[in-house]
Parts: structure tokens; C-alpha cells; sequence
């Protein structure tokens, strides 16, 4: 299995639970836990920024990781 | 590394008041994101808004702001950049804001071509009061004061935009989140008026009307209708229907209003 592309940071005060980071991640790392978003896959992360880069909310941070 | 965000938000502003899923939190990313490349000096940038869900936008961001009466920002914009021409004036609004009670003030702006950059968040619908139509809401759909569909006609914003005058018109959408900053940095350094339109989604009072179960079936709405201006040359009127150009669709060079205004404050001084 690959190694995780990134370290992701979810702030759960912020998100409100609208889906969209989780529709739109291109390898499903992301699932929803009732209200808020949780990362259920990790290892599958690519670091593409596309839920960064869309959560409406300002609730979720793509932390890349170095090689 | 993460986008610092924050930096540009005034301290424990947020959590945000708008609706999961609501756009206008994708504009405002992409607005930061735009001063940032642009290296706006938050001191000399006024962020200007009217009323709506779209308008409370400025009250986030550590800029100088200013939150007006409805229809009314590209007014009290003007006022701000005719008194401190060097100041980056921005405004920011909803369709509603921009195109019902403040059309008079928005084509009247793009006539001058004075230097601001007007960003304009249409979501089709006027959110904040719980979704009457507005001069967007696309003819057949559902508002709460057209139960049966709306029977008007569309105002196609960046078209007026264009036909008032403005000398850069560009039109995105709340899903195309990286042309967003690109677009109205473009607009930002762009010497005249800019108008950047971004076709937006409020799930609470439009999404749920007409048939977009969720905020991603809207978000993917955006995605399919927009065409890049480039790839429209090549495609047929037909398969062009219900799709809508995104890009840069206007862009001239003409003597921006606040220099020409100068030259008349000479002359009237006799120089
Ligand atoms: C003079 C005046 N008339 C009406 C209103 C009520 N009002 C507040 S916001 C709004 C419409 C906002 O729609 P839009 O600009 O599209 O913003 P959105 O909420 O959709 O983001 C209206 C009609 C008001 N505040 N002031
Ligand atoms: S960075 Fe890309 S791959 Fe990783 S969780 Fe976000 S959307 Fe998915
Ligand atoms: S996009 Fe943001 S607010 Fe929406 S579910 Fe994901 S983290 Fe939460
Ligand atoms: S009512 Fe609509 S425009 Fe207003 S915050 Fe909610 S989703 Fe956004
Ligand atoms: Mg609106």
C-alpha cells in the first residue's frame, strides 16, 4: 500500500457537514460521520487540494508531506 | 503546504453565517487568494457589499469594509475611490443586491469605467429573505413568489455588464474554484471597471426548489453548464443550449474615470 500523500487537518467546529469535499475527492478519502466529515481512507490521499480548495467552510487543510 | 486563510480573516469571525454548502464561502476563499497574488496592501483595499447573504462577505475579511444599504455598494464604492483614487476599491454582492434594487447603480458604474473590481455572486435567487425570484432566476424555475415557475426572462449579467460599459467581463462558477482567484486578479489589476461573475448555488432556497436534492447536485449543475469562451468557438448552437460561457469574455482598455476626473479638477483650477 502507498504511503499517505498528506496529513489532513479537519476542524470540526467549522464544517457543516455539506458533502462537497466528499463528492468530489478524486479517491474517496473522505466519508461523512453523521454531521461532519471524517477521513476514513488516509493512505489514499493523493494531495490533489481539491477539498481544501473548495470546503465552503474553511474546515479542512491539505498538509502535504515531503518525500 | 495548507493556504493561510486566516491571515485575511478578522479574529474569531468563524465559523461563517451562511447555509452548508452555500458558495459565497468559495468566493471569499477565492477573493483571498486573489489580494494575496495581487499583494494587496489591506490597508489601502476597501471591500464594499449592499445587503444579502452574499453582501455580509466583507465583514470577514481584515480589509478596510464597508457594509451599506441594499443595491447601493457601487455607489458608496464610487464615493470611496473618487475621494481616494489610489485605494483598490472591491465590491462584492449578490444577484439580487446587484441587478433588482441596485441595477440603476451597477450599469451606471460600468458606464464610468471607474478602476473597481465588482464581483458578483448569482445564485439566482434572493437567499437571505427565503428565496424570492430575482432578475436571474432562470425563466420556468421555482421561487417562493413564483410557485408555478417564473415566467420572466433572464438579465444575463456579464452581457449587461459588457453593454453598460465595463471593460472586463469574466464569468465563473462556484465549482471552477481555481478560476475564481485567477479571474479576479485579473480584474484587480485590470485599470476600469472589472465585473466578475461568479454563477454561484444557494441549496437553501434555490437547490431545494427546483429539483437539486443536494448541494453537490447543484455544485455539479455548475460544473456541466459552463463552457470555456475557447471551447464555445468550436461547438454547434445546439450543443451550446442551456450551457454558459466562463472566462474571460470582455476585456478593452478605455481612460478609466477617476484619471479623467483629475484632468477636469485641473482645468477647472485653471492649469
Ligand atoms: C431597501 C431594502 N429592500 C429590501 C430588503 C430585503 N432584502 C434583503 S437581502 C435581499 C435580497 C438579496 O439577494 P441577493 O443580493 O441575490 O443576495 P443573496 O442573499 O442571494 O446572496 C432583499 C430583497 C432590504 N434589506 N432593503
Ligand atoms: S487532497 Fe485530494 S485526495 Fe486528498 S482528501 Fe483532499 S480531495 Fe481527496
Ligand atoms: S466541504 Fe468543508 S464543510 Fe463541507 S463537509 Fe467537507 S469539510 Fe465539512
Ligand atoms: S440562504 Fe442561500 S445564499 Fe443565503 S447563506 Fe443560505 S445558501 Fe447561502
Ligand atoms: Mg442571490
Amino acid at each position: 500500500m502507498s504511503s499517505p500523500k498528506a496529513k489532513l487537518e479537519i476542524n470540526e467546529r467549522y464544517c457543516k457537514g455539506c458533502n462537497i469535499c466528499v463528492e468530489f475527492c478524486p479517491t474517496k478519502v473522505l466519508e461523512m460521520d453523521l454531521f461532519v466529515v471524517k477521513v476514513a481512507k488516509p493512505e489514499a490521499c493523493i494531495a490533489c487540494m481539491q477539498c481544501e480548495l473548495r470546503c465552503p467552510d474553511f474546515a479542512i487543510k491539505v498538509h502535504k508531506i515531503e518525500e | 503546504m495548507a493556504y493561510d486563510y486566516e491571515k485575511s480573516i478578522r479574529p474569531g469571525k468563524l465559523p461563517h453565517i451562511w447555509c452548508p454548502g452555500c458558495g459565497h464561502g468559495i468566493v471569499m476563499k477565492g477573493l483571498i487568494r486573489a489580494m494575496d497574488a495581487c499583494e494587496l496592501d489591506r490597508k489601502n483595499t476597501a471591500i464594499v457589499s449592499g445587503i444579502g447573504c452574499a453582501s455580509r462577505l466583507p465583514g470577514y475579511l481584515d480589509c478596510c469594509t464597508l457594509h451599506t444599504a441594499h443595491g447601493r455598494a457601487a455607489a458608496f464604492a464610487t464615493g470611496v475611490k473618487m475621494s481616494k483614487p489610489d485605494m483598490n476599491v472591491i465590491v462584492c454582492g449578490g444577484d439580487g443586491d446587484g441587478t433588482a434594487i441596485g441595477g440603476n447603480h451597477f450599469i451606471h458604474a460600468c458606464r464610468r469605467n471607474i478602476d473597481m473590481t465588482y464581483i458578483i455572486m448569482n445564485n439566482f435567487i434572493y437567499g437571505m429573505t427565503g428565496g424570492q425570484f430575482s432578475p436571474c432566476t432562470p425563466t420556468g424555475d421555482k421561487a417562493s413568489t413564483t410557485p408555478y415557475g417564473n415566467p420572466d426572462p433572464i438579465f444575463d449579467i456579464s452581457k449587461l455588464a459588457i453593454g453598460a460599459g465595463a471593460t472586463f467581463v469574466a464569468r465563473t462558477t462556484a465549482f471552477h474554484a481555481t478560476q475564481i482567484d485567477k479571474l479576479i486578479a485579473e480584474g484587480i489589476k485590470h485599470k476600469g471597471m472589472a465585473i466578475i461573475e461568479v454563477l454561484d448555488d444557494c441549496p437553501t432556497t434555490y437547490g431545494r426548489r427546483n429539483k437539486f436534492r443536494s448541494v453537490t447536485d447543484m455544485m455539479k449543475r455548475l460544473k456541466d453548464i459552463a463552457v470555456p469562451v475557447a471551447a464555445a468557438s468550436k461547438m454547434t448552437a445546439e450543443q451550446l443550449e442551456g450551457k454558459v460561457l466562463t472566462g474571460v469574455l470582455y476585456k478593452e482598455e478605455l481612460p478609466e474615470y477617476t484619471a479623467q476626473y483629475a484632468d477636469v479638477i485641473k482645468k477647472a483650477q485653471g492649469a
